[in-house]
């Protein structure tokens, strides 16, 4: 199989890989994929609360060169992107960007699925930690 | 060792980081992909090259010094092969290759034993060109039992006692397995057909030239060879079949002029074929010292990856697998992001992203390991012209390829901080 030089730049030069601490609220995990399949992606990205942007976002990932570069691109995309902007991205953006062949669109989808998966887990937190908040609220009395 | 052609040179050092660079230069890329093919010796080039130009007549014009020429050479050949094997020249059916090989067998010995039964026993991890013709045997009314194999790579002597029935005509077990190099107890098996008066057929591509091989010793009443995988040419494999105790009949697949004893017709691919035997006669003699030598470089690669390198898991067994066979895999990689960080070296992974199918190699799922181990191996075939500085070269890097790539593997990650992988919910829907 000839993989294109993004692909092979990614694989050499893979951006942003490691683990940001999942259990930080501003945190969201999204880990896709299965072992069987040959491709599990991390993705894992890190909310400013303040302005809503994603300042800083980082993966791990076991599968092909094409699967290690959708995701490494993706992190590239998803830092200074607001998280709405995020949920933008879609798997055919990866499939040109990194001219895939048709039997590794597959893992562009995946790509996008981790990203969706992390988003959606920082939402659950923000959403669990605002409710925290409020109870600890003191109630009005009436 | 003789200068492996049209390889370019390249100094190992620049290849590698610091450490490294007093070692000899060695030429890249480096191949260690002998079960896919061999190169052809060049005493065998040297033995084909007149049969183009010079000796190119016919091997079935009987009236002319060209065709005597062509087919002295063709015989030659045929008691060259036979020889490899123990088997009587009169014995070799010459082939395009050993899928036409196992065509002919398994569907020659369908069709001519028709009224005698329909049932075949054969076993998952045959190559596809066994499967593939069951297969299609199945759908033209046959009836097949595909033998499950042990942890080990190996089928069950019970279990295929037990699927013995007065229907069955053919037994076709291949003596080493393509992928994992593992050797089947054929001479086992020959002793069971034969009390059972059932034919059996081995696909031995792997296994002959490499270690002995005789088809009287293990009563094989068929076994398809190949050129290609013994340093010979591509395109010409042979069948070997039995002629006495029992004659075993074929109805042939391709019709035509009746070459070969009416079992084969077409022209005979004389120079494919003086190759052939040119290759047999080398494997023979040099097999003894050739295996060793190969099986010592073998371990000598297991070992140092075993030193280097935790959770590596051999696939198949140790002891009963082809001297110059290694395949492991590397737990937490995927094989063919391996492949990509040692683009180098030629070898082949299970993975399922180097097949069209994207399924993981159907050998190594057999063997029970999981699919995730399958997608995490690769196949090593050592040959004729591997080299120690080979071996090394190959081990150093792997080794590295899978240290950078367990940094970034999220399975790795999980596995280290206590995590049961099997016990966690995936989303496998759609991949």
């Amino acid at each position: 199989m000839a993989y294109s030089n993004k692909v092979i730049d990614h694989y050499e030069n893979p951006r942003n890989v490691g683990s940001l601490p999942k259990e930080d609220v501003n945190v969201g995990t999204g880990l896709v994929g299965a072992p069987e399949c040959g491709d599990v992606m991390k993705l894992q990205v890190k909310v400013n609360p303040e302005t809503g942007v994603i300042d800083d976002a980082k993966f791990k990932t076991f599968g092909c060169g094409s699967a290690i570069a959708s995701s490494s691109l993706a992190t590239e995309w998803l830092k200074g992107k607001t998280v709405d902007q995020a949920l933008a991205i879609k798997n055919t953006d990866i499939v040109a960007e990194l001219s895939l062949p048709p039997v590794k669109i597959h893992c562009s989808v995946l790509a996008e699925d981790a990203i969706k998966a992390a988003i959606a887990d920082y939402k659950k937190k923000q959403h669990a930690a605002d409710a925290k908040t409020e109870e600890k609220q003191p109630q009005p009395t009436v | 060792m003789w200068a492996a052609n049209g390889r370019r040179d390249t100094d190992v050092s620049a290849a590698l980081e610091g450490g490294e660079r007093e070692m000899m230069a060695i030429k890249l890329p480096i191949y260690m992909d002998y079960h896919a093919t061999t190169p052809v010796d060049p005493r065998v080039v040297e033995a084909m090259v007149p049969y183009f130009t010079e000796h190119f007549g016919n091997a079935a014009s009987r009236n002319h010094p060209f065709g005597w020429e062509a087919e002295e050479a063709v015989e030659k050949a045929r008691k060259q092969v036979a020889d490899l094997i123990g088997a009587n020249a009169k014995e070799i059916v010459f082939t395009s290759g050993a899928t036409e090989s196992d065509n002919l067998a398994i569907k020659g010995v369908a069709e001519m034993y028709r009224e005698k039964g329909n049932h075949i026993i054969t076993a998952v991890t045959e190559h596809k060109a066994v499967i593939d013709t069951c297969k299609r045997l199945e759908k033209e009314g046959y009836r097949v039992t595909y033998l499950p194999v042990q942890k080990d790579g190996r089928i069950s002597l019970d279990q295929l006692k037990a699927a013995i029935s007065d229907k069955t005509i053919l037994i076709t077990i291949m003596a080493a397995n393509n992928e994992i190099g593992v050797i089947q107890p054929i001479a086992e098996i020959g002793a069971i057909a034969k009390e059972k008066g059932i034919l059996f057929h081995t696909d031995a591509v792997q296994m002959v030239g490499k270690v002995p091989f005789n088809v009287n010793d293990l009563k094989v009443d068929m076994a398809s060879l190949s050129a290609h995988k013994l340093y010979g040419p591509k395109g010409v494999g042979a069948l070997y079949v039995r002629r006495r105790n029992p004659r075993v009949l074929l109805a042939p697949i391709i019709d035509g002029g009746g070459h070969e004893r009416g079992m084969r017709s077409g022209t005979l691919n004389v120079t494919g074929i003086v190759g052939f035997g040119k290759a047999a006669e080398l494997c023979k003699q040099e097999m003894g010292t050739e295996g060793e030598r190969l099986r010592k470089l073998r371990d000598y690669l297991n070992d140092k990856l075993h030193q280097n390198l935790d959770e590596i898991y051999i696939n198949g067994s140790m002891d009963h697998r082809l001297p110059h066979n290694l395949n492991i895999s590397f737990a937490y990689v995927e094989g063919e992001s391996l492949l990509m960080g040692i683009n180098d070296v030629a070898v082949s992974s299970g993975s399922a992203c180097t097949s069209a199918s994207l399924e993981p190699s159907y050998v190594l799922k057999a063997l029970g390991a999981g699919d995730d181990l399958a997608h995490s191996s690769i196949r090593f075939g050592l040959g004729r012209w591997t080299t120690k500085e080979e071996v090394d070269y190959v081990a150093d890097k792997l080794t590295h390829v899978v240290v950078r790539l367990r940094e970034m593997s999220p399975l790795y990650e999980l596995a280290k901080e206590g995590v049961d992988l099997s016990t966690m919910q995936w989303q496998t829907e759609g991949h």
